[in-house]
C-alpha cells in the first residue's frame, strides 16, 4: 500500500503518542478506494446469475467487498458482471449497458458460457462476451460457485490496485468500430471456432 | 390404450375424405388433416358442442430427417370441459411454398405460438395478425434455425453473426405495447392505438 502512519513507525520521535498525518501515493489512496466501493451491474441471463444471487446473499455476503449496492442502473456501476450465456439477441443490449456504464469501469465474465460460449456452440449464442465489450476477470465454472465469483472479484481488486493514474489508455473507451465490430473479425473468427467437445457436433452441418 | 378419441368417428363422418388417417400413440390420439381444410377442421372440432375443444395447447411444427417426408404442422387441443386431447396434424410439401391458415381468429393464444412456427420453421400463416418472428431478432437474415437444412452453427461466420447482431437495434423490433408502456396505452389517439393492435411493423415480407 505504501501508506505511512505518521510517527507510529518511528519510535524515536519525540511526538510518538498519536499518528495525527499520513503519507501515501495518490495512486495508491484512489485506487484503495476504487476497491473497496466497486458497485456491480448484474447482468444474469442464466443459472450463473442465481449463484450470483447467492454470493450477494447473506452467506457470502457480497457487501464485504464494498460492494453493498448493487447498481441496476449502469449510469451509477463501476463492475459490469454478465452472469450467463449471451445470445446474439442480447449482444448489442449488453453493449448498451456498457457504453452507458461511466468511466473507470470494468467487468468480469462470470461462468463459462460467458466467457466461451460453453456448451452452447450454435447459431444463437455469443462465443464469449469479449468479442463484444472488453472483460477484465474471466471465472470459470458451470456454474461457478460463490467462492469462485468472490475470487474473481478479487482478483479484480488485485488488477485494479497496480492501475496507474497516468495511463491514459486504461480510460479510453473501446467502442465499436465502423464495421460494426469492437474486434477486427478475423479475431472473432479465431476466439470462436469449435473447441473440446463440440468439435464433433457435425449435425446437419 | 389403443382406442381412438370418439372425435375421429364423428370428424370422418363430418369431413369425409378431409381426415387423411388417424393413429393412436402412447394412448394419444393423432389425426392427420388436408392442410387447405385444417382450419375449417379445428373451427368446428372448437365449436361442435359434442367436441368442445375450447383450449388450443399448443401450436408446433416438426420436420423429419428424412428428407422426402413433408413438414407436419401441429395443434394440440384440449377440451377443458371433457378433460379431453386430440392431437390434429397437417402436412405441408416442401416444394410448394409452406402456407396454412392461422387460427388466430379461433384462439388468440395461438397468435404468439404461430410466430414461433414461422420464425423456427418458416412456416407462413395466412390471416395471421402480426406475423413476424419472436425468438431471433426481426432482421436475423440466416434463416430457419430448426429446419433440417441449417446448420447447428449458421450460415455465417462468427464475425459477421456478431456484427449483425450489434447493428441490430433492439428497440425498432418491439411495438410500443411490448416495451409494456401498457398504462399509456389507453391514452393514445385512436389511429395509433388501432395501428399498435395490428402490430406496429405490420406483417414481415
Amino acid at each position: 500500500m505504501g501508506l505511512t502512519i505518521g510517527a507510529a513507525s518511528n519510535p524515536t520521535s519525540i511526538s510518538g503518542q498519536s499518528p495525527n498525518w499520513v503519507t501515501a501515493r495518490l495512486s495508491d489512496l484512489i485506487n484503495w478506494s476504487r476497491t473497496r466501493s466497486l458497485w456491480p451491474m448484474p447482468f444474469g441471463t442464466a443459472c450463473c446469475a442465481i449463484e450470483f444471487m447467492a454470493t450477494a446473499a447473506s452467506r457470502y455476503d457480497l457487501a464485504r467487498f464494498g460492494m453493498e449496492r448493487q447498481a441496476f442502473s449502469p449510469r451509477q456501476a463501476d463492475v459490469l458482471i454478465c452472469a450467463g450465456r449471451l445470445p446474439f439477441k442480447l449482444a448489442p443490449v449488453i453493449r448498451r449497458v456498457w457504453d452507458q456504464m461511466p468511466q473507470p469501469k470494468w467487468s468480469i465474465s462470470m461462468g463459462a458460457c460467458a466467457s466461451s460460449g460453453g456448451i452452447f456452440d450454435n447459431y444463437a449464442m455469443v462465443q464469449g462476451i469479449d468479442t463484444i465489450i472488453p472483460v477484465d476477470v474471466y471465472v470459470p465454472g458451470c456454474p461457478p460457485r460463490p467462492e469462485g465469483l468472490l475470487y474473481g472479484i478479487l482478483l479484480l481488486q488485485k488488477k485494479i490496485m497496480g492501475e496507474s493514474l497516468t495511463d491514459q489508455q486504461l480510460r479510453v473507451e473501446r467502442t465499436v468500430g465502423p464495421d460494426g465490430l469492437f474486434l477486427p473479425p478475423a479475431y472473432i473468427d479465431e476466439v470462436s471456432e469449435p473447441f473440446g467437445n463440440s468439435i464433433h457436433q457435425t449435425r446437419s452441418a | 390404450m389403443s382406442v381412438p378419441s370418439s372425435s375421429v368417428a364423428a370428424l370422418r363422418e363430418r369431413f369425409g375424405d378431409a381426415i387423411l388417417l388417424h393413429a393412436v400413440l402412447s394412448g394419444d390420439t393423432i389425426v392427420y388433416v388436408r392442410a387447405d381444410r385444417a382450419h375449417e377442421i379445428l373451427a368446428w372440432l372448437r365449436d361442435e358442442p359434442g367436441q368442445g375443444f375450447n383450449y388450443l395447447t399448443d401450436v408446433t411444427a416438426v420436420e423429419y430427417r428424412d428428407a422426402e417426408r413433408p413438414i407436419e404442422v401441429v395443434w394440440q387441443l384440449r377440451s377443458l370441459e371433457r378433460k379431453a386431447d386430440l392431437r390434429v396434424k397437417a402436412e405441408l410439401d416442401k416444394a410448394a411454398p409452406l402456407e396454412v391458415d392461422t387460427v388466430c381468429d379461433l384462439w388468440k393464444g395461438a397468435n404468439w405460438l404461430e410466430r414461433e412456427v414461422f420464425d423456427m420453421f418458416g412456416v407462413q400463416f395466412r390471416g395471421h395478425p402480426d406475423l413476424r418472428r419472436i425468438l431471433m431478432w426481426e432482421t436475423y437474415s440466416e434463416g430457419y434455425p430448426l429446419r433440417k437444412d441449417f446448420p447447428l452453427r449458421g450460415h455465417l461466420s462468427r464475425a459477421e453473426q456478431t456484427r449483425q447482431a450489434l447493428a441490430a437495434n433492439p428497440e425498432a423490433h418491439y411495438s410500443l405495447e411490448e416495451l409494456s408502456i401498457a398504462e399509456a396505452f389507453h391514452e393514445l389517439p385512436d389511429d395509433v392505438r388501432e395501428r399498435l393492435r395490428h402490430g406496429e411493423r405490420g406483417k414481415v415480407r
